[in-house]
């Protein structure tokens, strides 16, 4: 199956340009069809700009009888599909296909409802993530995974790659604030999953379709679930001497029955970093500093707020600070929130890794990271979602430097494995695109991406949408080579290793 | 009876060669649950034991024939809970079942359901091969999400056999309060305080009287009645759990007890029999005689659906799909059963 969608995919290189523009000229106007370089070189690459390929054409419906228009030309010539947001991705999930079609969705960015007495928010796949809060506003509402880009990725972006956020700890990632989808399948059908309700007949298929990277189905129409405005927030920051007490306080709020909105951590390199960039006024000499936001109903906040001093005083902060004010507690979220523009004052590139471990072994992983980055002659600064182990090293660069790239991957690729040691993950939020299928290879075993493949043919049995990334083939994990070894059985045994 | 990964991976394999339809249980609690099927039964009532519980990581591994009971037991010591409040239905509940049923209790609206507590799972598919998806760690998005999907979908995708779930502290303080309303302020009522940030943390209706629990410090539990009003009920929690558990007085019916889902904030509905509400509104359970597509086509109305919970003596137990979706609902079957052997037939009659 798999290899018959690669001779289709083939044939469809011999369909000539000219051919497919007139074709999609049919469906759309001259204006939304982009063939010459000049309009294609914004699609280039997303968010992981090491990656770059142009698509053969790129498309700009503005409505849903456009998009199943170009479905279905892209069907009869089994042209591959790749949909694409603001194209702010991580890890390449948007990345163009050389022979294939850049779907870009951005002109669909209708608030279609606000319906606050079921507090939810229908929305097409081109609405900004922020601008669903904002609409939701005046209605004492708002949608709560935040991603840092929030200011400029889609909902359709967000619902493809799961997006995380500095708030998931306590309200989730975009599977548990996604109440209901309207896909457009490869067959150019319509696919309704859930609705305002609590829960649908059937498979959990919304689950399935959120963090698919864009490989089941397209995003037409999303119904998300919208939360009333915490009545206070309070926002402490810890300075600790030492990375493992940072980790020890972490641990010791969650054991204590706090669930912070958000809990983050920034390493020394990222305080200095921030320090020059915009001065919040972080503690400059510290190992590490905390910042920790709690929200709720008053009376709640102010007994948590006590507990959280006490807790982070026994794990021997050398400072504790609460903002008074609002203004104090933006300065203290500022840093954070400018870490990797600060960073990148540092260094020609960056390259930002995504692993999630549990909370325990945070000191060990740092540790091992900071070995990691003195072996490869990389700097390494660490500024992450300490509150649910979910790690974002940044790898500090020069593309322009022989070799650091590869080093900078290798390293990124070692971080990884060392995240799956432990019993985590490769990446949180960011998705596998085309960044992390080598690591995929380490995290499953055969049988198991087998599985993800059926479910992707259960989807796109010719696999035209978005092909090629978040899982890997088995041919790609033989040749990795460092492959999961499942019970002591060597996988792929009959595949050829070169 | 299998007892371990290697026998019951071995009798999966077994009826995947010779297509022989396997029934999966292990406490009986929630049989009634779904279609009625037949097949060899292949039991998991001793795949027991919790592997993997750290309270400071908030979330517990347990094989899934491990009694609810247990795990519940475990985490309480820590001050630790299942957030979702789940129903047993007898003594004998197990974790396995409870994520197969994919079913949650009162506390659902406030702090989501099985699903959105799955970390990871273990399952066998219907090849017999053993396989692992997801994690213990609450952000994970390497792969499809095949851990969510297992929840709920009875046992047709896959035999659970391992299981992660995320843990939340347990509120310090709870109280309950009664107000009487008709129906239709009750919904406004729900609707309105869902929309404020009063931790409310369970909602029901019973056609006089509606009853609120609100979860937090005493100080704040005390503020909130403040604001609402009504009268604070004793044994709060008995009262939360007869409402989890079904034997609150209203579930005690000889009728069929059909559980409707449908936006919160939605005027009662034109059925016959009666009714009680949760979920601020959006779970509603009647007990009435009226015909399944008369319901159906009622709850469809208002953009809802419809189940026959209790009293299936019918075909179409879970509200109809439509053709798309059953289309893709039998190529996931067949992607992880190709043979059609676990629990054919428990959700819809075509898988």
């Amino acid at each position: 199956m798999l290899l018959w969608s690669k001779v289709y995919i083939d044939m469809s290189k011999s369909i000539s340009l000219s051919i497919l523009t007139q074709r999609f000229h049919q469906v759309l106007p001259e204006e939304a069809v982009l063939t010459n370089k000049e309009q294609l070189y914004p699609y280039e690459s997303d968010g992981l700009t090491a990656y770059r390929q142009l698509p053969r054409l790129a498309l700009l419906p503005d409505n849903h009888d456009q998009i199943k228009a170009i479905i279905n030309i892209c069907r009869e010539f089994q042209l591959p599909i790749v949909a694409r947001g603001a194209g702010t991705s991580l890890s390449g999930g948007a990345l163009p296909h050389a022979e294939g079609v850049l779907l870009n969705l951005a002109k669909l960015n209708n608030i279609i409802e606000i319906d606050p007495n079921n507090r939810t928010a229908r929305v097409e796949p081109g609405v900004t993530n922020l601008a669903i809060s904002q609409a939701a506003k005046p209605y004492g509402l708002y949608y709560a995974p935040d991603p840092s880009s929030q200011i400029a990725c889609t909902i359709g972006g967000n619902i493809a790659e799961n997006a995380g956020g500095v708030h998931c700890l306590k309200y989730g990632l975009t599977v548990h604030n996604v109440l209901a989808l309207k896909i457009l399948t490869i067959d150019g059908e319509i696919l309704e999953l859930g609705g305002k309700y609590f829960d649908s007949p059937g498979y959990d298929l919304l689950a399935l379709m959120t963090g698919s990277e864009g490989m089941l189905g397209i995003t037409l129409e999303a119904t998300v679930k919208l939360l009333p405005h915490p009545q206070q927030k309070k926002v402490l920051l810890a300075a600790f001497d030492n990375i493992e007490k940072a980790g020890n306080a972490v641990t010791g709020i969650i054991s204590e029955g706090v669930i912070p909105a958000g809990l983050e951590m920034l390493d020394n390199l990222t305080i200095q970093a921030t320090e020059q960039y915009c001065s919040p006024g972080y503690p400059p000499n510290a190992a590490a500093i905390l910042i920790c936001e709690l929200d709720g109903f008053e009376e709640e906040l102010n007994s948590q707020i006590i507990l959280v001093k006490k807790i982070l005083k026994d794990c021997q902060a050398i400072e504790v600070r609460l903002a008074r004010d609002e203004q104090e507690a933006e300065l203290l979220w500022m840093g954070r929130k400018a870490a990797f523009p600060a960073l990148g004052n540092l260094t020609p590139d960056y390259y930002c890794i995504d692993g999630t471990i549990p909370r325990k072994y945070l000191a060990h992983v740092l540790e091992n990271i900071n070995g990691l980055s003195k072996k490869h002659g990389l700097r390494v600064a660490n500024v992450f979602h300490a509150g649910d182990g979910n790690l974002h090293p940044v790898i500090l660069y020069d593309a322009n430097a022989s070799g650091e790239l590869e080093t900078a991957e290798e390293l990124g690729g070692e971080i990884l494995e060392l995240c799956i040691k432990v019993g985590g993950t490769i990446t949180g939020e960011h998705g596998v695109g085309v960044e992390k299928l080598n690591q995929m290879c380490v995290q499953f075993n055969e049988a198991e991406i087998t599985t993800f493949h059926a479910v992707k043919a259960a989807f796109d049995e010719n696999a035209l949408l978005n092909p090629g990334k978040a899982i890997p083939t088995l041919h790609r994990c033989a040749e990795f080579g460092a492959m999961h070894v499942h019970e002591g059985k060597l996988p792929h045994a009959d595949l050829p290793r070169f | 009876m299998a007892e371990n990964k290697e026998d019951i991976k071995a009798q999966v394999l077994e009826a995947y060669k010779n297509h022989r339809a396997l029934q999966i249980q292990a406490g009986e609690t929630k049989h009634f649950y779904g279609r009625n099927i037949n097949g060899e039964p292949l039991s998991l009532l001793k795949h027991t034991g919790i592997t993997e519980y750290e309270p400071s990581e908030l979330f517990i591994t347990s094989h899934s024939g491990t009694p609810l009971i247990e795990i519940e037991q475990a985490i309480e010591k820590h001050n630790q809970m299942l957030p979702f409040e789940p129903p047993y239905f007898g003594s004998t509940a197990t974790v396995g079942g409870m994520v197969a049923a994919g079913l949650s209790g009162p506390r659902r609206a406030s702090a989501g359901a099985v699903r959105d507590c799955i970390l990871g799972v273990d399952i066998i598919n219907g090849k017999g091969e053993y396989l692992h998806f997801g994690g213990k760690v609450m952000k994970n998005v390497a792969g499809y999400d095949v851990s969510r999907l297992m929840c709920g979908a009875l046992g047709t995708l896959g035999v659970l056999m391992s299981i992660t779930l995320r843990l939340a502290p347990m509120p310090p303080c709870e109280q309950t309060i009664a107000i009487s309303l008709n129906p239709n302020d009750a919904i406004q009522k729900m609707n309105e305080w869902a929309n404020t940030a009063m931790p409310i943390s369970a909602s029901f209706y019973d056609g006089n009287d509606l009853y609120v629990r609100l979860s937090g410090s005493l100080s704040t539990t005390q503020a909130c009645i403040d604001i609402i009003g009504g009268e604070c009920i004793d044994w709060s929690d008995i009262f939360w759990k007869n409402i989890r558990e079904h034997a609150h007085d209203f579930f005690i019916t000889d009728l069929p007890l059909w559980r409707i889902s449908v936006p919160p904030n939605t005027p009662p509905l034109k059925l016959s029999g009666s009714y009680v509400m949760e979920w601020n509104g959006g779970l509603r359970w009647y007990a009435t005689e009226d015909n399944a597509e008369y319901l159906r086509a009622e709850v469809e109305s208002v953009d809802g659906h419809a189940c026959v919970f209790r009293g299936n003596n019918t075909e179409q137990v879970f509200h109809p799909l439509s053709d798309v979706s059953m289309k893709i609902h039998r190529k996931l079957k067949h992607a992880f059963d190709p043979a059609g052997i676990l629990n054919p037939g428990k959700m819809y009659a075509e898988f």
